[in-house]
């Protein structure tokens, strides 16, 4: 958590930061002052607060190394993971906001509720093998899948889709992370459950319009867009919106 | 899900956001170069005039469209499948969306909330989903511009007259235009889908595996589609600018080489 060796020479200066304080949306921004340490991220920066200013910062962390998904945060209005947020990446001048995730509610401090994002996983059809699958998988087949399986469920993506966080449509669209869950599960060539139609109709996929905002904030550089939702939303094209496709793939049965 | 989980900055004007870079650069960026485009193909498809001269041909006046009963612009009976395919393009949606619509001007950026957002789900946008379509019939408007380009190869009205070849600065510029175009309209996202994006199994089969071939090849130019979208958006504009500062008299069309 915290380098150990480092000495007071290694400290070059003192960041300003102004960290969200309080219980649900009645907190404020709280001024702290932090030396930076070379290799310092904003993580860090949060850990120095809560060990010699405020001992009761509630933060969510784990891993430290981008892999857990729990530091998720946003630093200077950007969401990001606050351990992959180098502190050298600001002016020295520049004071670093930090505040939780805006679209879902603030439980204290840097801690929201993200449990909605639970939910919704729990809606969609899970893995069902064909019954005679032959389970020699070859990478080709499942290259594509393997991209999505990378999600840490950091849900920045879902925090920073502007239909679940400005337009609070969460009655309409399960977001980005679970339109990649739903993308693996269909391109999985074992699979045999058919999602299209829940897609449609209850997951939103119509809602996004790919303004891609969900793949330029994922840690784990993952296609959102491109690899997953567009896929999705051309195969309910197949099914919806194309009579032509939707008539050949009833002739020759894919 | 319910009012009660919801943490939404809902309330926020437009443009409101707590990122201090110059976020609204990308959006205003886009928005003049879109406008500037939009412009000029406008004036141009209705100015009716300065579209050919010798072996060129604009790309905005190709096919040559001429029947008795249409007294306007032939530009305007063809110009509707490269722009329809453009504004139903995957890419140009994320660029007008963030740029014209403002919805949202950028990430973790207040957008326009003067309606209940229902996204490409009603009318008029909906009709994004016939970008495939609008695939088709681009396809074929491009094959005609690789015609065109090979025009520029030979004196005016000897196609293929081996003696009459020729490579001008024209060629250079045509020939650039349809590169771009190819990599450009061989890189949708739709095309993706229908070679192969399609299918769940890419080794079941020897067509699976052709299809695999296909898309692997298509994805990798999927990859840089915006890039390709923004150079072929400018080589077309460029096509037509050429070609009528030949037409008016106030460029020459310098031939490089010629077989006789």
């Amino acid at each position: 958590m915290h380098s150990g060796t480092t000495t007071s020479e290694a400290k070059v200066r003192n960041a300003k930061m102004k960290v969200y304080r309080g219980e649900g949306k009645d907190g404020s921004f709280k001024s702290y002052t932090v030396p930076v340490e070379a290799g310092m991220v904003v993580l860090d920066a949060i850990h120095y607060i809560q060990r010699e200013i405020d001992p009761d910062l509630a933060v969510r962390w784990n891993c430290k190394a981008a892999k857990c998904g729990s530091c998720s945060a946003e630093v200077n209005g950007r969401p990001s993971l606050m351990c992959k947020t180098r502190m050298e990446g600001f002016a020295e001048d520049q004071e670093i906001e930090v505040q939780p995730l805006q679209t879902f509610p603030i439980i204290r401090d840097l801690v929201c509720d993200v449990s909605w994002n639970f939910e919704q996983n729990k809606r969609i059809k899970p893995f069902t093998p064909k019954p005679d699958a032959d389970w020699t998988i070859y990478q080709e087949d499942i290259e594509r899948v393997q991209e999505f399986r990378k999600c840490i469920e950091c849900f920045l993506c879902q925090n920073v889709c502007h239909i679940l966080r400005e337009n609070d449509r969460k009655d309409a669209f399960v977001g980005p992370r679970f339109m990649i869950r739903v993308a693996g599960l269909e391109m999985h060539p074992l699979d045999s459950a058919d999602r299209l139609e829940w897609l449609h109709e209850e997951g939103g996929v119509g809602m996004c319009n790919i303004t891609k905002c969900c793949t330029e904030v994922c840690p784990e550089d993952i296609h959102i867009t491109d690899n997953g939702i567009i896929p999705m939303k051309e195969r309910i094209v197949d099914e919806y919106y194309d009579p032509v496709a939707k008539f050949l793939k009833r002739v020759f049965r894919r | 899900m319910t009012e009660s989980t919801s943490g939404a900055a809902t309330h926020k004007p437009l443009g409101s956001t707590e990122r201090s870079d110059n976020w609204w650069l990308e959006p205003l960026s886009i928005a003049i170069g879109f406008g500037i485009f939009i412009i000029y193909a406008t004036f141009r498809a209705f100015e009716n005039n300065y579209y050919e001269v010798g072996n060129l041909l604009s790309p905005f006046y190709s096919p040559k469209l001429e029947f008795t009963w249409w007294h306007w612009s032939p530009a305007i009976l063809i110009l509707w499948i490269p722009a329809g395919f453009r504004a139903t393009c995957y890419y140009y949606r994320k660029a007008y969306y963030r740029s014209y619509f403002v919805t949202p001007p950028a990430c973790a950026v207040s957008g326009y909330k003067g309606f209940k957002y229902s996204g490409e789900t009603k009318f008029p946008f909906v009709f994004q989903n016939i970008h495939r379509y609008m695939f088709y019939l681009a396809t074929i408007v491009l094959a005609i511009l690789w015609w065109d380009a090979l025009m520029t190869l030979f004196k005016p009205g000897k196609m293929f007259h081996f003696g009459d070849f020729q490579f001008s600065v024209g060629s250079i510029v045509y020939f650039a235009n349809v590169i771009l175009l190819s990599g450009y309209s061989f890189g949708c996202h739709a095309f993706r889908h229908l070679i192969g994006g399609r299918l769940d199994c890419f080794s079941c089969g020897e067509q699976a595996k052709t299809c695999l071939t296909f898309w692997d090849r298509v994805s990798k130019l999927n990859e840089h589609h915006q890039l390709w979208a923004w150079l072929s958006l400018f080589s077309v504009g460029f096509a037509d600018l050429y070609t009528t500062l030949v037409a008016r008299g106030i460029w020459k069309d310098i031939v490089l080489f010629s077989a006789s």
